[in-house]
């Protein structure tokens, strides 16, 4: 490392001081203290209230389970678009890709609107003498705009893994006398599981995170934690309060993060470890 | 003879307007190494993955033991492949990459044990079982494809330019390793590469393609010595491929000069193409040669000097453990024997296409 290229990664420090290290050092503050600036466990074992372990809960819960219908959706959408781009621009990518650049909020809203009581969803099924649906404020409609705005990073991570295996590997594998099915989950699936990590990461971190999305289409009468958190900082203006409870969040996402990784990198392991005992 | 084992028939092939294969018939026998041999484009690795299943031709029909399998996808067939690059699984150990076939078609333990120490005795590579596919080199690499695909006891290896990311001394060793291998297994090799001096080295019969069309099919010596036309002339090792007239049987002029040679049936004075390799163009006196020439350039190969000659406009390229320094006056002498001559194609089309009559 010369002088030089040391100069260059000056910018990057400081933005990670000034916009990661110090924020991250006041939350940490703000949760270990009182209002008399003294220190205290007080804040952060908050969330052993009733409330706050129940919108906990259910933030695990929602996303847990949005994160497992990303993945079964996103799967074989990756691998069809992996196969259809081969060769082609990567057009149908895009298209699938496309409502990221929409702002969340708006996707949200737009969501609200179709599941509402008079919504775009219910009009159609009264023209068609249907019972109406009612999933607004209501769970699986939380559950639906987190699938419906996470796909995408779980589609993305996945599709680079699929489309970067060797076509000559899933040939060799059909060679061997490998039906499709084996073929996808003795090859295929082992090979993406990198891209399938971190898609699960990038869904359940902001799954786990949001308070929009429960906001807008749970009325108000769901509570995450991200909600909770929220409320305290606007609402109440308890900026220890609120730390507190984002200390707990964030350690349920390293958690969790140690798990995957623990985890992906026991797939490659298993072999080293073999090795030594042979 | 040994029966027909695959037989291809009016085999096409195109990809959007491109014509890769068009109407190609090949048979192959059991127990024969049959070498695909031609430039990039020429069709030959698109042959190879219809037999294996990759590519559907358009037209035509695939038989394996008299038995259709044109649609029939590659997990049903009876052969296997040795990829380009490899393509190891890189999640699975060497030992896994080997047993995978066996697994598919449920072997039992016993038995996929003893295959794999087998297999990989076979390519000289025991105790890799536990390693994992990339702490192994490109050769290494490339013996466990062969180890993987032969455990399956398949009927037909087929072999896709597989030592073309070798250097070559591992190349040339591999060479070595395949003909063994072959001769242990008793299986026919269908082994395609644009590699002429492996063809020669290793094959009982060499199919030499260009744009789609089989040029010629012989033993390496009948395609090194007897090429058919000047593609294969000039495709197989270096050569003087010149214009002549056949004045008659056993007699050609090139460039204002009469050769002996040993042809015959081309008729009285028809033009055609002649052929004669660097190394059997012996340079002598200038009044004892045939014709003669000045030497215009010497060249240092290691085993012999190439040198060129220039005579009546045309330029010789001659190979010869004797230097003769640039400027010497020179005689060409050439033995009757070494001259080979070819018809001359009418047409572009007729360049293309295969001459065997």
């Amino acid at each position: 490392m010369n002088k030089k290229s040391r100069l260059l990664t000056g910018p990057y420090l400081i933005w990670s001081i000034g916009f990661i290290i110090i924020p991250l050092f006041i939350v940490l503050f703000e949760a270990f203290t009182g209002d008399n600036g003294l220190f205290t466990l007080k804040y952060v074992t908050d969330i052993t209230w009733f409330v706050n372990l129940k919108s906990l809960g259910l933030s695990l819960v929602f996303s847990f389970i949005s994160t497992a219908l990303c993945l079964l959706l996103a799967y074989p959408l990756a691998m069809i678009l992996a196969e259809f781009g081969k060769g082609r621009s990567s057009i149908t990518v895009l298209v699938f890709i496309l409502p990221m650049w929409m702002n969340s909020l708006l996707r949200t809203i737009a969501w609200q609107n179709i599941l509402e009581r008079n919504g775009v969803i219910n009009g159609m099924l009264t023209a068609l003498h249907l019972p109406a649906l009612y999933i607004i404020n209501k769970p699986p409609a939380i559950v639906l705009g987190m699938v419906y705005d996470f796909l995408p990073f779980m589609v993305l991570p996945i599709y680079n893994a699929v489309s970067r295996i060797d076509r000559d590997v899933i040939n060799a594998a059909r060679d061997l006398g490998a039906n499709g099915v084996q073929t996808l989950f003795r090859v295929i699936w082992p090979m993406s599981l990198p891209g399938v990590i971190s898609g699960i990461t990038m869904v359940f971190v902001p799954s786990l995170t949001t308070f929009v999305i429960s906001d807008i289409l749970g009325g108000g009468k769901i509570l995450l934690i991200g909600n909770i958190i929220e409320q305290m900082f606007t609402q109440d203006s308890d900026w220890h309060a609120g730390s507190g409870l984002s200390v707990v969040l964030m350690i349920f996402i390293v958690i969790s993060m140690i798990i995957e990784e623990k985890y992906d990198s026991d797939q490659t392991t298993v072999t080293k470890r073999e090795r030594r005992t042979n | 003879m040994p029966e027909k084992l695959i037989d291809l028939k009016n085999i096409t092939k195109r990809y959007d307007e491109n014509v890769v294969l068009d109407d190609f018939s090949l048979y192959i026998r059991e127990n024969e190494f049959v070498t695909l041999l031609g430039p990039s484009g020429c069709g030959k690795t698109t042959t190879l993955r219809i037999i294996g299943g990759f590519e559907k031709p358009d037209s035509g029909t695939v038989l394996f033991q008299n038995k259709d399998i044109t649609d029939l996808p590659p997990n049903k067939r009876e052969l296997n492949t040795v990829f380009q690059k490899y393509a190891l699984f890189p999640h699975m150990t060497i030992a896994d990459n080997i047993a995978f076939g066996l697994r598919i078609h449920k072997k039992s333990d016993a038995y996929i044990r003893d295959k794999i120490s087998y297999a990989l005795k076979l390519v000289n590579l025991e105790g890799y079982e536990n390693r994992m596919p990339e702490s192994l080199s490109g050769g290494q690499q490339q013996r466990i494809a062969i180890a993987r695909a032969i455990v399956n006891e398949p009927k037909v290896l087929l072999l896709d330019e597989p030592l073309g990311a070798l250097d070559l001394k591992l190349r040339q060793d591999m060479q070595y390793e395949l003909i063994r291998l072959k001769n242990e297994l008793g299986i026919t090799f269908v082994y395609v590469t644009h590699d002429q001096e492996e063809a020669l080295t290793m094959s009982d019969t060499i199919v030499v393609m260009n744009q789609g069309y089989i040029q010629q099919i012989g033993t390496p010596t009948d395609i090194y010595n007897e090429p058919q036309n000047a593609f294969v002339a000039d495709f197989i090792g270096d050569s003087n491929i010149v214009s002549g007239i056949m004045i008659r049987d056993k007699l050609v002029e090139i460039l204002g000069a009469r050769f002996d040679c040993v042809d015959t049936g081309f008729g009285e004075n028809r033009p055609v193409d002649v052929v004669i390799r660097p190394e059997d163009i012996d340079l002598v006196d200038p009044k004892d040669g045939t014709i003669e020439g000045v030497v215009t350039d010497v060249i240092f190969k290691g085993v012999h000097y190439e040198m060129c000659v220039m005579s009546n406009g045309f330029e010789w390229i001659v190979h010869s453990t004797d230097c003769f320094p640039v400027d010497t006056h020179v005689g060409i002498h050439v033995d009757p024997f070494d001259i080979q001559i070819m018809h001359k194609p009418e047409s572009e089309d007729e360049k293309a296409v295969a001459v065997d009559e």
